[in-house]
């Protein structure tokens, strides 16, 4: 078209319309493969609840089940060590869990339904790491010198205390997860369901 | 150089070669493109060892295509245990290492590859900043050439999880959570990218498809539209000015030699020397000393194990340095977030750099000492954080990672003032010997 020549109104709206329709139809075609990529619905059915014995975990003792791929940590808690959660609440970032990490009946100063047994996600909550077990107090690699014992990333270097709380100033920016969970029994307890919550 | 000359179909001279020329021709543009790219394609005759690593790094990209492609044929993308209770992906590296015939030469040439690409990137980039290549007009050239560099990250990240062993495994973990750093939609985002609430089979297939798909195309893609905007402006050289200035009465840049033969013989030399360099390591020290191949990832990955330590492989380093130095919430925003955006933003401090250098000269030979000595000391912090990033932190070494992170951030930032203030020399009116 010639500049001189008139411009056909009519001729560039259907134009316009028939790349804003071929627009909004690339749109749309995107959406199933965009979908395709979040989780299956076998992957979504895979999260059923794990039962584990707890009977055989003695006081200082942790042990792990896992839940969904990831590893959750049951520690037995020994009387020392309660006590030891009062004396770091200064030290801690949120020693009075009110950030959304817990079920609420773990948001408690132990962080758990029963004291002696922490139950928690043992996966970092910075970059999804999962923290090393220094449970025993003093000085390890890493670790500053009056250590009163818990969690060390070996990614980063956050520190958790015995209740899952991080320390200040670490890159991970919360607790650790406490998992919904529940006692069928003392030493028997179910992880990923809290239906029947004691 | 292309577009400019409009050649002359080839004439046959009456041999059968010539028909066959000629046929071919008047069909497709041959004999034009050989010129435009090769033979009348006028390159500066003063380039010197830096200027061997864009052919290079050309070189392993067909390398890690050949290499994938037969690896390809014996790997299999599966999490799922087999029946001796190893995942399956990490036992198909095992079999490609011991019982495909010839398949541990294959996959060493591919994993020292990938390093021996980032390599040849590092010190093709640093050319650029030593010369200058940046600066008007190759902003496009140094643009897609930084796309480049992202996409190769891309790809060497999803390729480090195929073998899906203990770094392969956490080293995604760690990757992938990045994102959840973003607000509001980081965790769903992270999901989605994993395609399961852990890293899994599903994003072990959906790297698989990224990392021998995906990603190769849009790599080839780019590295044409790179080469393309580079024979359109013609190439820099380590004095910095432009020899299409200079041309003689036929319009060939007086300081200009056609390409080939005289860069593709010394590109060859070049070759040599790197392959002698290349067979060593790839028969000798194919792991490094855990450099290139991490002793972690001999351990098939495990979802509730992190290994003791953890580090990304060499290449990724200093941004996970940045990543880690990042450990104080300011501003209402937790220093995990910080710690993302420092990191996407020591990446993306590359594009600005065209428009960031306000120095009136471009190369290092007519600068004076403050970018002699920003660059300096903008390549001895890089290196520091490379260096950190492969060691566990400890309070001392965050501390002189956060140091190096500023000083790394400061190169760019300062770069507008310290460039201008600059006391410069002359640039000659030819190129000269050196």
């Amino acid at each position: 078209m010639s500049i001189d020549e008139e411009l056909d109104c009519g001729r560039r709206r259907l134009l316009v319309a028939t790349a804003a329709a071929g627009g909004v139809a690339t749109v749309a075609t995107v959406v199933p493969f965009v979908a395709s990529m979040a989780p299956s619905e076998r992957a979504k059915a895979a999260g059923a609840p794990v039962e584990v014995d707890i009977g055989k975990l003695g006081p200082g003792q942790m042990m792990v089940a896992e839940w969904r791929g990831k590893p959750v940590w049951i520690v037995h808690r020994t009387p020392e060590m309660i006590a030891g959660l009062r004396r770091i609440e200064d030290r801690v970032a949120d020693p009075e869990s009110r950030r959304d990490m817990q079920p609420k009946y773990a948001k408690n100063p132990h962080r758990s339904i029963k004291p002696e047994f922490l139950v928690v996600v043992g996966i970092c909550t910075h970059l999804g790491c999962s923290p090393t077990e220094k449970l025993k107090p003093g000085a390890e690699s890493g670790v500053e010198a009056d250590w009163p014992g818990g969690f060390l990333c070996p990614c980063h270097g956050s520190t958790f205390d015995l209740a899952g709380r991080v320390y200040k100033n670490k890159p991970a920016p919360d607790n650790l997860e406490v998992p919904p969970h529940m006692y069928l029994s003392d030493s028997r307890i179910v992880i990923g369901s809290d239906k029947k919550a004691v | 150089m292309a577009g400019a000359a409009n050649y002359q179909k080839y004439k046959s001279d009456g041999s059968r070669l010539g028909d066959l020329t000629e046929w071919v021709d008047a069909r497709f543009p041959l004999t034009s493109t050989w010129r435009a790219h090769l033979s009348e394609y006028y390159a500066p005759k003063n380039f010197n060892f830096w200027y061997y690593f864009g052919s290079l790094a050309f070189l392993v990209l067909v390398l890690q295509l050949v290499t994938g492609i037969f690896l390809t044929m014996h790997y299999k993308p599966d999490a799922s245990l087999n029946s001796a209770g190893v995942p399956v992906a990490f036992a198909a590296v095992e079999y490609i290492m011991r019982d495909v015939p010839w398949g541990w030469l294959i996959r060493y040439l591919h994993s020292t590859g990938a390093s021996a690409f980032f390599i040849a990137v590092y010190l093709h980039m640093f050319r650029a900043l030593l010369y200058g290549s940046y600066r008007k007009p190759r902003e496009l050239i140094w643009i897609f050439g930084v796309f480049i560099y992202l996409c190769l990250m891309a790809e060497a990240f999803a390729g480090y999880l195929l073998p899906w062993g203990q770094m392969s495994y956490w080293g995604a973990q760690v990757i992938i959570n990045l994102f959840s750093a973003i607000p509001l939609i980081g965790p769903e985002l992270t999901v989605w990218i994993r395609g399961d609430y852990v890293v899994g089979d599903a994003t072990l297939n959906r790297m698989f498809s990224f990392h021998v798909v995906a990603i190769p195309l849009v790599l080839i893609g780019i590295v044409a539209v790179h080469v393309a905007a580079l024979h359109e402006v013609g190439s820099n050289n380590p004095d910095g000015i432009e020899i299409k200035k200079k041309k003689d009465e036929r319009g060939i840049p007086l300081d200009g030699i056609p390409f080939h033969p005289y860069y593709t013989v010394k590109d060859i030399f070049g070759v040599m020397v790197f392959l002698i360099f290349f067979s060593i390591i790839v028969f000798f020290a194919p792991e490094l000393g855990g450099y290139f191949l991490e002793f972690n990832n001999f351990i098939p990955a495990d979802p509730l194990v992190t290994p003791q330590h953890i580090a990304p492989v060499w290449y990724f380093t200093p941004f996970y340095s940045i990543l880690r130095a990042n450990t104080v919430n300011f501003f209402w925003v937790d220093a995990k977030l910080w710690g993302v955006i420092f990191m996407g933003l020591g990446v993306m401090a590359f594009f600005f750099l065209p428009w960031l250098d306000r120095s009136p000269v471009k190369s290092i030979r007519y600068r004076g000492p403050l970018y002699k000595g920003a660059l300096a000391i903008f390549v001895v912090a890089f290196l520091i954080l490379g260096y950190l990033g492969m060691l566990p932190p400890t309070p001392g070494r965050t501390i002189v990672a956060q140091v190096c992170t500023v000083l790394y951030f400061l190169f760019f930032l300062l770069m507008p003032i310290y460039s201008r203030l600059d006391r410069c020399t002359p640039e000659p009116e030819r190129v000269r010997w050196k």
